[in-house]
C-alpha cells in the first residue's frame, strides 16, 4: 500500500493526482446537492397531491411514482442523456444536443433529482398519512381551507415525523450520483477509477474513494441527528413508513 | 416524435435481448439467495452478545451500506482476481469470470441490506418465544432455526421480496464493467445499430412492466397482514 501516490504528478491537467480527487468529491457533492433540491420540491408536491381527495390530482402523481420508482436509475440516465434530445421538438433537441453547456452534469442532476423525487414523494405521503385524520377534521371545522390545513397543520408534522426515512433517502442520493459516471460525470467514484487505471495503484484509489464516502454518510447522519433532536415533536417515537 | 421509429430493431433482437434477460433474473435470483443467507449469518452476529461477533458484522454493515454499488462493483472486479491467485497459489490464475465476480459483488453488497431486513425481523418476534424455547430445554441454534427465524421470516417475506425487486433493478449496473445483462444486451444492440431512442424506451418498458407486476403480487401478498392490524 502506498498512498504517495496521490501527490505524483497527475497524468494530464497540470496538478497531482489529489486534485483528480479533490475534483470529484466536488462534483460528487454538486450533482447531489442540485438533485436533492429537486427531490424534495418535486417529492413534496406529488406527495400532497397523492393524499388530496380528488382523485384528478392523485391519478398523475400516483402514475409518476410507479413509472419513476419501477424503472432502474441507469435506465433513466440513458433515456435522460441519449433519447430526449431526440424525442423533443427539434430545435430544443439541436440545442442540447450542440450548444448545452456541460450537457452530461446538467442530465444527470434533473435525472437523479426526479427519480429520487418518486421516493420522496412516498416518504411525505406516509408522514402525512400517519397523522390522525382528526387533525385534519379539526383544522376544517375550525375554518381553515384545505391548502391552510396542509400549510399550518399537515405539512409542519408530517416533516417532522419523517426525517428518519429521509435522512436515508438524503444518503442514498449522495450513492446514486455515482450512477452519473455512466454518462460521463467526472464524479469521486469515476475519478476513483480514472485514477486506478492511470496508475495501477487500484487498492489506494478505491480505498480514498470508499472513505470519503462513509465520511459523507457519518456527517449527514450526525447533523440529521442535530436536527432531528431539536423539532421532534412530543410523543412520537420518530420513523414512520420505511 | 416517434415517426422515425424502427420496431424492426427491437424484434432482429429480441433472442439478444433474452439471453440478457436471462442473465439479469439469474444473478438477481443467485445473489438474493445468496445475500439472504449471509445476510440471516450478519444479522445472528448483529443480535449477539459477544463483542467479536457484533462488532465486526455492524462494522461490515455500515461500511457496505455506506458505499455506492458501482465502487462495490469495481471493487469485487479488483479483488476477486486477486483473491483467486492467493487461493490457488498460480499468478498467472485466470480467476472465476465476470459472472462470478458480479455474483460475489452483488451477494457481499445485498447481504448489508438483508442484514439489517433480518434483524428488524427477529427483533419483532416476541422475547417470550425465545424464553419459551430455552425453558424447554432447545439450544440456541434449535430455538433460532426451530422457534424464532420461521416466524421472523414469515413477516419479512414482502419486504424481502421488495428488496429483491430493488436488487433486480440494480443489477443494471453491472453494465458499468461491460457485462451483457438486459441492460447490457439493450445498450450494445443500440450502439451496434444507431438505435438508442428504440432500445433504450424498450428496455425501461421491460423493466417496468417486470417490477411493476411483481410490486403488485407483492402488495397482493401483504394484503392479509394489512388487513390484521
Amino acid at each position: 500500500m502506498d498512498f504517495s501516490v496521490f501527490f505524483q504528478p497527475a497524468f494530464s491537467g497540470g496538478g497531482i493526482y489529489l486534485d483528480w480527487v479533490v475534483s470529484g468529491i466536488k462534483w460528487t457533492l454538486l450533482v447531489s446537492i442540485l438533485a436533492w433540491i429537486i427531490a424534495f420540491t418535486v417529492g413534496s408536491i406529488l406527495g400532497v397531491l397523492r393524499t388530496t381527495p380528488l382523485a384528478i390530482l392523485r391519478a398523475p402523481a400516483t402514475v409518476y411514482v410507479e413509472v419513476f420508482r419501477n424503472v432502474p436509475l441507469l435506465v433513466q440516465m440513458f433515456i435522460w442523456y441519449f433519447v430526449l434530445p431526440e424525442i423533443v421538438p427539434q430545435g430544443m433537441g439541436d440545442w442540447m444536443k450542440t450548444r448545452m453547456s456541460m450537457p452530461e452534469f446538467w442530465n444527470g442532476v434533473l435525472c437523479l433529482g426526479f427519480y429520487t423525487a418518486s421516493r420522496v414523494a412516498e416518504q411525505v405521503r406516509s408522514g402525512i398519512q400517519s397523522i390522525p385524520q382528526g387533525q385534519t377534521y379539526a383544522g376544517l371545522a375550525m375554518g381553515l381551507t384545505r391548502p391552510q390545513v396542509y400549510r399550518y397543520v399537515l405539512l409542519p408534522m408530517g416533516y417532522r415525523i419523517i426525517i428518519p426515512p429521509l435522512t436515508s433517502e438524503f444518503l442514498t442520493i449522495f450513492k446514486n450520483s455515482s450512477v452519473a459516471l455512466t454518462i460521463g460525470v467526472l464524479e469521486l467514484t469515476a475519478q476513483a477509477r480514472q485514477i486506478s487505471e492511470y496508475t495501477f495503484r487500484t487498492f489506494e484509489a478505491f480505498t480514498v474513494a470508499t472513505v470519503v464516502y462513509v465520511l459523507i454518510t457519518l456527517t449527514v447522519t450526525v447533523a440529521m441527528r442535530v436536527l432531528e433532536k431539536n423539532v421532534r415533536v412530543p410523543g412520537y417515537i420518530g420513523s414512520a413508513g420505511r | 416524435m416517434f415517426s422515425g421509429f424502427d420496431f424492426d430493431v427491437i424484434s432482429r433482437s429480441l433472442p439478444y435481448l433474452g439471453q440478457g434477460m436471462l442473465f439479469s433474473l439469474g444473478l438477481t435470483f443467485l445473489s438474493m439467495i445468496g445475500g439472504i443467507v449471509l445476510g440471516t449469518l450478519l444479522a445472528l452476529m448483529r443480535l449477539s452478545s459477544f463483542r467479536v461477533l457484533n462488532v465486526p458484522a455492524g462494522g461490515y454493515v455500515n461500511l457496505l451500506r455506506s458505499t455506492p454499488l458501482i465502487l462495490v462493483i469495481f471493487w469485487f472486479y479488483f479483488l476477486v482476481p486477486l483473491a483467486m491467485k492467493k487461493i490457488t497459489g498460480d499468478a498467472y490464475a485466470q480467476g472465476i469470470g465476470p459472472f462470478y465476480s458480479a455474483l460475489i459483488a452483488f451477494t457481499m453488497f445485498e447481504a448489508a441490506y438483508y442484514c439489517e431486513i433480518i434483524r428488524a425481523g427477529v427483533q419483532s418476534v416476541p422475547r417470550g418465544q425465545a424464553h419459551a424455547a430455552y425453558a424447554l430445554g432447545l439450544t440456541y441454534g434449535q430455538a433460532m432455526g426451530k422457534v424464532i427465524l420461521p416466524q421472523a421470516f414469515r413477516n419479512m417475506i414482502p419486504i424481502l421480496l421488495t428488496q429483491g425487486i430493488i436488487l433486480f433493478q440494480d443489477t443494471s449496473l453491472v453494465y458499468v464493467v461491460g457485462l451483457t445483462d438486459f441492460m447490457g444486451a439493450a445498450s450494445k444492440v443500440a450502439q451496434r445499430d444507431g438505435r438508442l431512442v428504440e432500445l433504450y424506451l424498450f428496455a425501461a418498458l421491460i423493466y417496468f412492466l417486470f417490477c411493476f407486476s411483481a410490486s403488485y403480487f407483492v402488495k397482493r401478498l401483504q394484503a392479509p397482514y394489512n388487513a390484521g392490524r
